[in-house]
């Protein structure tokens, strides 16, 4: 099983590197550049600028360069921050989404999962539309309403209550400004996985084996915990994966409303000036954490379901 | 027949379905002594699952059962979950049909043995463990030690089912419900695993009710048979006399549809013609009587009773003189 993940691994390395040049030359067919701004550069300064950033050497020689670079990681300058390179960008953003993707992450999972099953063991009653319905709304309200919608309550409403809380920025990372922005992260997951575990949950109560398990009379709920929740947990685990690599990255839209540091923001910014360094950085880090999420996913497949087995088939 | 350990009176399973109430089984009433095999026989869709999933308190959702199933002086059919469940596996057992499907993939078959144990005898794992593996050997299972650390995938269709028997007997029930034990296995595996059920009757003296449509599998089983159509007994009676002497124009169609190897002059394929009815719109009168040989006027006007017949058994059907009984329509 080992030898699987390690060839696991292995494969990720040349996925990565086929991304990154897909990429690369992607950015640079797109029209425009980095330095085409909304006042035209005079002519010499764009010169010097192109020099510097070595954009007048052939493609070729730019693309080996940057990987050169990046081998040494190094992911180059940014050439919209100039005074920053790609990798202190990075450094300063990615902790920010982190903390609070995670955290979101950890909210939608301890409420999502719980509520979805509780709203499939009811299948059909009032408990279920309630939950249902919620799930509903969640999922259709977009995220830049929903975060507009919590700043105007708690930001503006209640300003003077105790339940106020900051409508944006950062503070650091203090406590209250970060409640806003990761409840408004995790409301969509939370129902996604209400809905997803839902479904799956009912699907595996009505296995065979979960009449056996009732048959031997057992309690129901050693019947749900013991018999029913591993299978019902895999549909769970695969819509996690890529979902944690997306959180983790940061939302644009929620770093966006909530002014928050993270490098949700960069990605959005980066692509629009062209500062083709920083959307490379960025894009490269959501891959590589894809590609490790895939990675988890895999390995948690196999402790829900020991039929998945990773022998060292060829 | 000494005292009874399952009583059905009236029992009735309905099921509610977008289309309207689904009577699956209609009013039956039947018994099961102590320590007897009880055979229950018909086509596919007459309810004798249903019947008996009932007794188990373990109808789907949508389903409810109306009527009795007294066992231990307690009616199953309105008893609350925690009730069936102190007697579920302890003192009432049941094996499915399909023992691909109806293990927990994800638990070690050992675990799902003991947990039977430390469910309702209360024991500790180690001890729990002991036992199953006896348990484990008494089905024939070879190597119990390693079999119990395995997953039921790792496992042939035959040795599952062993290991649901050996889940059934793990409290020494009173009554095991057998819902077609053998039809999803190989024929050389069926005759063994029936023999296990047949052993464990008579070494442990466990009432089985053995569910099938093989009447093959019935002969060499049961004590008595009831057959079973559209959700109602059409005959019972002891296992000789439904094959040597059925009462039912049904029981002598399913009869004739077996191939019997001891019968030179069966060269052709017998069948009922017809289906089975459509619960929705069940005919008028007796329910057989659009597929019947024999029928009357009055089949058509109301349903025939259960009625005693000469020999101890009972039939639902106003035909007296039986020797005229078509049994069905030779397919050449
Ligand atoms: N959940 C349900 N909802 C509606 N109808 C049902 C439901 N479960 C079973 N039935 C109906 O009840 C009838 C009796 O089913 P049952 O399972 O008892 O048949 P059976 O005699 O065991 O047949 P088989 O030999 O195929 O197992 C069938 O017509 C079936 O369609
Ligand atoms: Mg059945």
């Amino acid at each position: 099983m080992w030898s699987y993940f390690a060839r696991r691994v292995a494969i990720g390395i040349p996925t990565l590197w086929a991304i990154i040049t897909v990429c690369f030359f992607m950015m640079r067919l797109t029209p425009g550049g980095p330095f085409d701004g909304e006042a035209p550069v005079p002519p010499e300064i764009l010169a010097n600028l192109r020099a510097r950033f070595h954009l007048d050497d052939p493609l070729w020689r730019q693309y080996l360069d940057y990987l050169a670079n990046l081998l040494r990681g190094d992911f180059g300058p940014s050439f919209k921050y100039r005074d920053f390179n790609v990798t202190t960008l990075i450094a300063q953003g990615f902790p920010v989404s982190l903390q609070n993707g995670f955290s979101a992450l950890v909210i939608a999972i301890m409420i999502g999962v719980p509520l979805g099953i509780f709203a499939a063991l009811g299948q059909n009653t009032r408990r279920d539309y309630t939950v249902s319905a919620f799930a509903m709304t969640g999922i259709v309200i977009p995220n830049f309403i929903m975060g507009h919608v919590l700043i105007l309550i708690f930001g503006v409403w209640l300003k003077d209550s105790v339940f106020h809380l900051p409508a944006g920025g950062w503070a650091d990372g203090a406590l209250a400004n970060r409640v806003l922005p990761v409840f408004c992260l995790s409301l969509p997951y939370i129902a996604y996985l209400v809905r997803i575990t839902r479904g799956s949950m009912i699907e595996a109560m009505r296995a065979n084996y979960i009449r056996t398990a009732r048959a031997k009379g057992l309690p129901f709920r050693l019947v749900v915990l013991r018999h029913a929740l591993k299978s019902a947990l895999i549909p769970v685990v695969t819509f996690l994966g890529p979902a944690t690599a997306f959180l983790l990255t940061g939302s644009m839209v929620v770093e966006t409303i909530f002014q928050i540091p993270g490098i949700g923001r960069y990605f959005v910014q980066g692509a629009l000036n062209r500062d083709y360094t920083l959307v490379m950085g960025v894009t490269i880090l959501s891959a590589a954490l894809v590609i490790a999420m895939n990675l988890i996913v895999d390995l948690l497949y196999s402790l829900l379901d020991p039929r998945v087995r990773y022998e060292g088939k060829q | 027949m000494s005292a009874s350990v399952l009583d059905l009176k009236n029992l009735s399973v309905r099921f509610a379905t977008p289309e309207g109430e689904v009577a699956a089984v209609s009013e039956l009433s039947l018994s099961v002594g102590k320590g007897e095999c009880l055979g229950i026989v018909g086509e596919s869709g007459s309810g004798k699952s249903q019947t008996f999933l009932a007794a188990m308190g373990l109808l789907a959702r949508n389903g409810r059962a109306v009527g009795e199933a007294i066992f231990g002086g307690i009616n199953l059919a309105a008893a609350d979950e925690n009730t069936l469940n102190r007697l579920r596996g302890n003192k009432l057992a049941m094996i499915f049909q399909d023992p691909m499907t109806s293990l927990t993939p994800h638990m070690k078959v050992g675990h799902q043995l003991t947990e039977v144990l430390v469910r309702h005898r209360n024991l500790k794992f180690p001890a729990a463990r002991d036992r199953a593996i006896a348990m484990l050997r008494r089905v024939q299972i070879s190597e119990p030690e390693r079999r119990f650390e395995m997953y039921p995938h790792e496992l042939s269709g035959g040795l599952r089912q062993r290991v649901m028997i050996a889940m059934a007997l793990m409290c020494g029930p009173e009554l095991i419900i057998a819902d077609e034990p053998t039809t999803a296995l190989d024929v050389t595996v069926q005759a063994q695993i029936l023999d296990l059920i047949r052993r464990a009757k008579e070494e442990l003296g466990t009432a089985v009710i053995l569910i099938t449509h093989d009447l093959g599998v019935v002969a060499g089983m049961a004590d008595r048979v009831g057959v079973m159509y559209a959700g109602r007994i059409v005959e019972l009676g002891e296992v000789h006399q439904i094959f040597n002497a059925p009462q039912h124009p049904y029981t002598k169609g399913l009869l004739a549809c077996t191939p019997r190897l001891d019968d030179a002059t069966a060269s052709a394929l017998v069948t009922i013609p017809g289906q089975p009815p459509d619960l929705q719109q069940l005919p008028t009168g007796c329910a057989y009587h659009p597929r019947c040989g024999n029928v009357m006027e009055r089949c058509r006007a109301a349903a025939p009773p259960l009625m005693s017949t000469g020999g101890g058994g009972l039939k639902a059907c106003f035909l007296e003189n039986f020797g005229s009984v078509q049994a069905g329509t030779v397919v050449p």
